[in-house]
């Protein structure tokens, strides 16, 4: 393999981790709290607000029904307006962030909603407020469905990164596409899903033993 | 220290409107275990449940030593229920936490400090006898260890009152001993006020001081344990009590004594004893004075807080002056005699 394509292997690995790794990141920090509203705003939950919970479900539910490769164009305005761009990297990551939060609003609230109705009513019983049923109860308790939440996540993301070359967004899949299929480097392709079952493979193990670690059930 | 004043619950159901409970009025002393047995849906669990206000009744006043909880608003209701220790069936333990952050649990909520809560929660463990697992999972420990950490947990916030949903139904019957015993050791030493939730008579008997029956969300009889259990006014009572304590004559016994050989110059008996008398040898004493023979064909002597009570059927020989006189005697001594028959 000519070092020429060995530095593109390295660019378009690097590529993928920034788009998979601050979408990622993204989707987490605002994925969480919106499953966590989800949950506790659901009707007979702690903090029950049906109207609430409705419109937001809507809106998770919009997102997520549209296929990404749309989401992608239909919110260039909106990528442009962030990133000043509406190609490359940086460009490719606000759509990605963006399908990812509610599947992670969906995944977390899931998550939580496997937890016994009985701690939280154990919790009540204490005189716990909402906030620590949440913070001591739900979130504790729900931890490893979390992080195998999050899991899910990051490995979706990976497979949709490969999407973002649409949008000049570089990463592993669109270096298999451009050499692999367009210029007929079969070596190519191969290696770029050989590469990509690898990183699939560490983070579910990653994951699995985070989440094992944190489970006492 | 607990009063209920005309509570009515009813629940939306499918099927229209649930009236869980309808009007009950209760009133539990202070330092008293208190048991509420009934069957399974007589409205058990929304009862105990509306004394701590985790269910919000829709009609009637629920008093906790002197105050309406029911008409404090949510911050002020979460104080009184710092009052209010509760334990569950299934124990609802945090799997997330160890033995020890369980416990500590309803401290950290009232934000005490570490080593505060160090302080409180090293001798409750200790009181369950729990002291060596501080730092075990809930998922490590047995289900009688299990509802442990849920009464050390119950007790942490030094709760006046300690409520008990079914607290032993999910242990076996070794289990279920323990664990009334650590509950009856922590009401005479913390002088708690204890409610207990059961559908087992046998859990009434061997923890309670004072029991009401449940049934369709009505109370249908209530009193202290000895008398209910000596006295039952209601069938249900009767049944439930039956289960404990065999009154049930056993079928072989029933067909031999059946046979006409028995029934000549012998008298069928049942004595009922209760209070003292059982500790006496009225029996023996029986039988030398009136020159009867009393054969003891069955029965069983049961004990409610130090207080034997029980039935004796006895198949008594003798003329019938002698017998008359017998049960003459008997009866002077708070024995009740009742004619058996055999069907
Ligand atoms: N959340 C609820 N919604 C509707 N009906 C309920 C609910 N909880 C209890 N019930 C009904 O109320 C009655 C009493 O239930 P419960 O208090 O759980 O009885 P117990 O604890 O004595 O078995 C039952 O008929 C039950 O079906
Ligand atoms: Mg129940």
């Amino acid at each position: 393999m000519s070092s020429e394509l060995l530095s593109l292997f390295w660019d378009s690995f690097v590529e993928t981790l920034i788009m998979v790794g601050i979408a990622g990141g993204i989707a987490t920090a605002v994925g969480i709290p919106l499953g966590l509203i989800l949950s506790i705003t659901a009707p007979g939950n702690v903090l029950e607000r049906p109207l609430l919970n409705r419109t937001l479900g809507l809106v998770v539910n919009a997102v997520r029904s549209t296929p990404f490769i749309i989401l992608m164009v239909a919110i260039i305005p909106l990528t442009r307006l962030i990133t000043g761009t509406s190609i490359g990297t940086a460009a490719a990551v606000v759509p990605l962030a963006i399908a990812a939060i509610p599947f992670v609003g969906r995944l977390i609230e899931g998550a939580l909603r496997e937890v016994d109705a009985g701690l939280v009513e154990a919790a009540q019983a204490m005189g716990a407020t909402p906030l620590q049923v949440v913070r001591k109860v739900l979130v504790p308790e729900a931890l490893p469905g979390i992080i195998n939440g999050l899991t899910i996540m990051l490995v979706n993301l990976i497979g949709f990164s490969a999407m973002a070359g649409a949008v000049g967004g570089g990463g592993l899949g669109d270096l298999g596409i451009r050499y692999g299929y367009q210029r007929f480097m079969p070596e190519v392709m191969a290696m770029v899903v050989l590469i990509l079952i690898v990183v699939v493979q560490l983070v579910q193990t990653f994951g699995d033993v985070v989440a094992s670690r944190v489970d006492h059930r | 220290m607990i009063q209920l004043q005309g509570i009515t619950k009813f629940y939306a159901g499918s099927a229209g409107r649930v009236e869980a409970l309808s009007g009950i009025d209760l009133k539990i002393d202070p330092g008293e275990i208190f048991g509420i047995i009934g069957r399974s849906g007589a409205g058990k669990s929304t009862l105990i449940r509306c004394i701590n206000l985790l269910e919000r009744p829709s009609e009637g006043h629920v008093l906790v030593a002197g105050r309406d909880l029911t008409v404090l608003d949510a911050a002020a209701l979460r104080a009184a229920r710092h009052e209010i220790g509760m334990i569950f069936q299934h124990f609802n333990l945090l799997s997330s936490r160890t033995v020890f952050d369980n416990v500590a649990l309803p401290l950290e909520l009232i934000g005490m400090t570490r080593s505060a809560i160090e302080e409180r929660v090293t001798p409750l463990l200790d009181l369950v006898g729990l002291g060596d697992h501080r730092g075990r999972y809930p998922a490590q420990l047995s289900g009688g260890q299990k509802q442990r950490v849920g009464i050390a947990r119950a007790l942490a916030s030094q709760p006046k009152v300690l409520l008990c949903d079914e607290a032993t139904s999910a242990l076996d019957p070794e289990t279920t001993r323990s664990i009334l015993a650590l509950l009856r050791d922590i009401n005479r030493r913390l002088g708690l006020t204890v409610v207990v939730i059961t559908h087992e008579m046998q859990v009434i008997k061997d923890l309670c001081d004072r029991v009401a029956v449940l049934d369709g969300g009505r109370i249908i009889e209530q009193g202290d344990v000895f008398s209910v259990f000596t006295q039952p006014q209601m069938a249900l009572t009767q049944t439930l009590i039956r289960d404990v304590i065999g009154h049930e004559t056993p079928p072989g016994l029933l067909e031999r004594l059946s046979q006409p050989h028995l029934a000549d110059g012998a008298a069928l008996r049942r004595l009922f004893f209760s209070g003292q008398s059982t500790d006496a040898p009225l029996i023996s004493e029986l039988s030398r004075r009136f020159s009867v023979d009393i054969n003891i064909l069955h029965g069983q002597i049961d004990e409610i807080r130090g207080r034997p009570f029980g039935s004796l059927l006895v198949l008594a020989k003798g003329e019938a002056a002698q017998l008359e006189a017998a049960w003459a005697w008997l009866a002077e001594r708070d024995v009740r005699v009742e004619v058996a028959h055999v069907q």
